[in-house]
């Protein structure tokens, strides 16, 4: 009796044998990504050198000695360059934010109307969508911020008795080519009650649509959800707003010298970067929209209506869950878009932190590298934060098997 | 192997790219032709003309280095950089020399590792208004909305300025003249600042250039001038002495027109030395002889280039002032060639 002969290990097998073949092949890639990784981090550390530069963030304590126009938090010239950065941050920040809530609301519309059986609604909105989707968005951003400029009267157009330009909506807002002045509301004694008690009616409202929603399950009643909600939004807010002496009123913009002060000043910047990015991510949060409804069967549809439910319940009820399951992956995806597409703000003077930190301060200190780092560390968590919560709220609609 | 040879000769040329600071005239000898960094467009100190060659007062120093270089001013490659990419295409080798209106500052030459070479504008900020707004000071623009390209030392001056009078200002950031032009022209701002400089060259451009006052403050020192990247100091003396010839020659009453006579040899020895009949001052740059020749033979002296592109004669009207010679009672003032 003879033995099988015991192999022993060839170098060869390491490329022509499938055991250890993929082994080989993750050795050689991770070498060759760490040989590639050091490669650049010596080089950068060479260049550095040669040009007799050093890496340190010490410059984000200095003082920035420039003035930013809009500023959500405190800062002046003397404040620190880390400072500058955080108001370019907010600004990011909300551009990005009031921008996607425009642009889900503009795509659902226009998704849904795409869909319509009116022939000159469709066509229209295929118009806006094909219109938005296929010109890059800088040049969106450039002719609403020419719109807004060159089309609307300069402040010192409203001075005078036969002014060349009148406030609108009953002297209370003014459009100028320098934005859009509107009544600011003031928070006198009593207005944090007044909160109060509207995050109180808020809470009201979700704790009342519980009610109604096990109501239904367990007798099959259904309360009139949508005009509770509706008074409890408003009528306890207002009638504390009497009671307390109306402690919130408002503060009009009035033009004095150059421009107009007061109320709240909504730059043309701001407005041409968010309408902008809005309408065209709205574009494409459209066609979304639209390939969501369209997934699912027009079997739905007609099995719902053969039990009787009405339309606009067929469509809260069976066809909007099952379309939110294909539409909110890829609107994941725009939001983040539309969050780093606000970097484009400096084409219009719209002070984001591309602006702040990654021009400015780095035109000033001379800290590309750094500058370029954090901002690049910026845009990452910032996206990874909102992808994550949109994943949350994925795994929440997505389909439950039970 | 034909896409390896190419990727071989990327990964080289990229190695080469990022860590050559040391041979700026090599490289520039190599390639045949200079990078020379200007304005995205300032009439008369940097901006094409109509038949798409850049011309202004800077372009003739980009010219002039070129034709000690080369001998041809026409060998140069402008590249167009705003007021925030210009230092990094310096930093980063992309362009060879800037020569856009660009202040000079301690914290540029020392903190940000460039080089300045000299300085071919005496400036300062100032500020331009519509005549019908009838403010006739800077004093006068408490609460103003005031146009400013961003990246530049204008920004930090006019934030200075307005905090120490106590006034306050909207700031409208701009990345381009061109943009600032329109912004301002359509009414966004009622306050232009800049270079004053800059400010006579945008107003000659307007339709009506008299609707606009410049007004009589000046904010600030701006010592305009071409820099080089810091550690080079032979091409930074090639730049140097390239704009102390401009200079020098106006002070030596040599010209365009009279440049190859006096090259032939004069009775002034310090014209001799410069022109390269006496002496080997070229040799010691790394250059030709006649390299002063040609420097002065392509737009003439400092003087001749000052008065073509942005003197009295042209739209944009800029007296000498502090730009005249020294014996003129000016600033301008060269070091001797020896």
């Amino acid at each position: 009796m003879t033995e099988p002969p015991a192999e022993s290990f060839r170098l060869s097998q390491l490329i022509y044998d499938t055991r250890y073949r993929s082994l080989t092949i993750q050795v050689v890639a991770f070498i060759l990504i760490m040989a590639g990784l050091v490669w650049l981090a010596n080089n950068t550390v060479q260049n550095l050198q040669a040009l007799g530069k050093d890496f340190n963030f010490g410059f984000l304590g200095s003082r920035a000695g420039y003035d930013i126009n809009q500023r959500l938090v405190e800062y002046t010239n003397d404040s620190t360059h880390a400072r500058a950065a955080l108001v370019g941050i907010l600004n990011t920040l909300l551009v990005a934010f009031v921008g996607c809530i425009i642009a889900t609301v503009v795509g659902v519309i226009a998704g849904v109307l795409r869909l319509s059986n009116n022939w000159i609604v469709a066509r229209l909105m295929a118009v806006y969508v094909e219109g938005f989707r296929n010109i890059p968005t800088l040049l969106w951003i450039l002719i609403v911020f020419a719109i807004m400029t060159e089309a609307t009267p300069q402040p010192r157009d409203f001075r005078g008795e036969d002014a060349e330009a009148s406030m609108i909506l009953f002297d209370t807002v003014a459009i100028t080519n320098r934005g859009v002045y509107t009544p600011a509301p003031v928070w006198g004694d009593g207005a944090l009650t007044l909160v109060a008690v509207f995050l109180a009616s808020l809470v009201g409202i979700w704790a009342f649509r519980r009610y109604a929603r096990k109501r239904q399950e367990q007798t099959g009643d259904i309360l009139p959800v949508f005009w509770i909600s509706l008074g409890l939004f408003f009528i306890p807010s207002i009638i504390f707003y009497f009671i307390l002496g109306r402690p919130v009123t408002l503060e009009y913009p009035e033009l004095t010298g150059f421009n107009f002060s007061g109320g709240t000043h909504l730059r043309s910047s701001f407005i041409a970067l968010t309408l902008a990015l809005a309408l065209y991510t709205g574009a494409f949060i459209a066609e979304n929209v639209r390939s969501g409804i369209l997934a699912v069967s027009r079997g739905q549809t007609e099995a719902a209506f053969a039990l009787g439910l009405r339309p606009n319940r067929t469509m809260n009820l069976v066809i909007l869950p099952q379309a939110l399951r294909v539409i909110i992956p890829p609107l994941i995806s725009q939001y983040l878009n539309l969050t780093k597409n606000s970097s484009l703000a400096i084409a219009v003077g719209y002070m984001d932190v591309r602006s702040t930190l990654g021009g400015i301060t780095i035109n000033q200190t001379g800290r590309e590298l750094e500058g370029m780092l954090l901002l690049g560390l910026f845009y990452l968590v910032t996206s990874l934060i909102i992808s994550a919560v949109m994943n949350v709220y994925n795994a929440s609609i997505k389909l439950k098997e039970r | 192997m034909k896409k390896s040879v190419l990727l071989g000769t990327l990964t080289i040329a990229g190695l080469v790219a990022a860590a050559g600071s040391a041979q700026t005239l090599d490289e520039v000898q190599a390639r045949g032709s200079l990078n020379c960094g200007v304005t995205t467009g300032l009439v008369g100190f940097a901006a094409p003309n109509a038949s798409g060659e850049w011309e202004g007062f800077d372009v003739g120093v980009c010219r002039a280095v070129a034709a000690a270089v080369f001998g041809d001013p026409s060998a140069v490659n402008f590249v167009p950089t705003t007021g925030q990419t210009r230092f990094t295409a310096l930093a980063s080798g992309e362009i060879d020399m800037l020569a856009r209106n660009t202040t000079w500052t301690f914290s540029r030459d020392v903190d940000l590792r460039f080089e300045f070479t000299g300085i071919n504008y005496y400036d300062g900020q100032g500020f331009m208004v519509p005549r019908e707004l009838g403010v006739s000071s800077a004093m006068e623009l408490d609460g103003a909305t005031v146009c400013i390209q961003t990246g530049t030392t204008t920004e930090l001056n006019l934030a200075d300025f307005f905090a120490s009078n106590n006034m306050s200002y909207e700031p409208v950031p701009i990345e381009t003249n061109a943009e600032a032009q329109q912004q301002y022209l359509a009414g966004a701002c009622d306050v232009y600042t800049t270079d004053a400089s800059g400010l006579a060259a945008t107003r000659a451009t307007f339709e009506d250039p008299s609707a606009h006052v410049v007004l009589p403050e000046i904010i600030s020192k701006e010592p305009l001038g071409p820099l080089v990247r810091h550690g080079d100091h032979e091409w930074g003396d090639i730049v140097r002495w390239t704009l102390n010839a401009l200079i020098a020659a106006e002070e030596l009453g040599i010209t365009s027109a009279n440049v190859s006579e006096l090259a032939a040899g004069t009775e002034n020895p310090e014209i001799n030395r410069l022109l390269g009949s006496e002496g080997e001052l070229g040799g010691m740059l790394g250059l030709s002889s006649d390299w002063a020749v040609n420097v002065i033979s392509v737009g003439g002296n400092y003087g001749e280039l000052f008065e073509a592109n942005i003197g009295e004669a042209t739209p944009i009207g800029l007296a000498r002032g502090l730009n005249a010679q020294w014996t003129d009672g000016g600033l301008l003032y060269s070091p001797p060639f020896r």
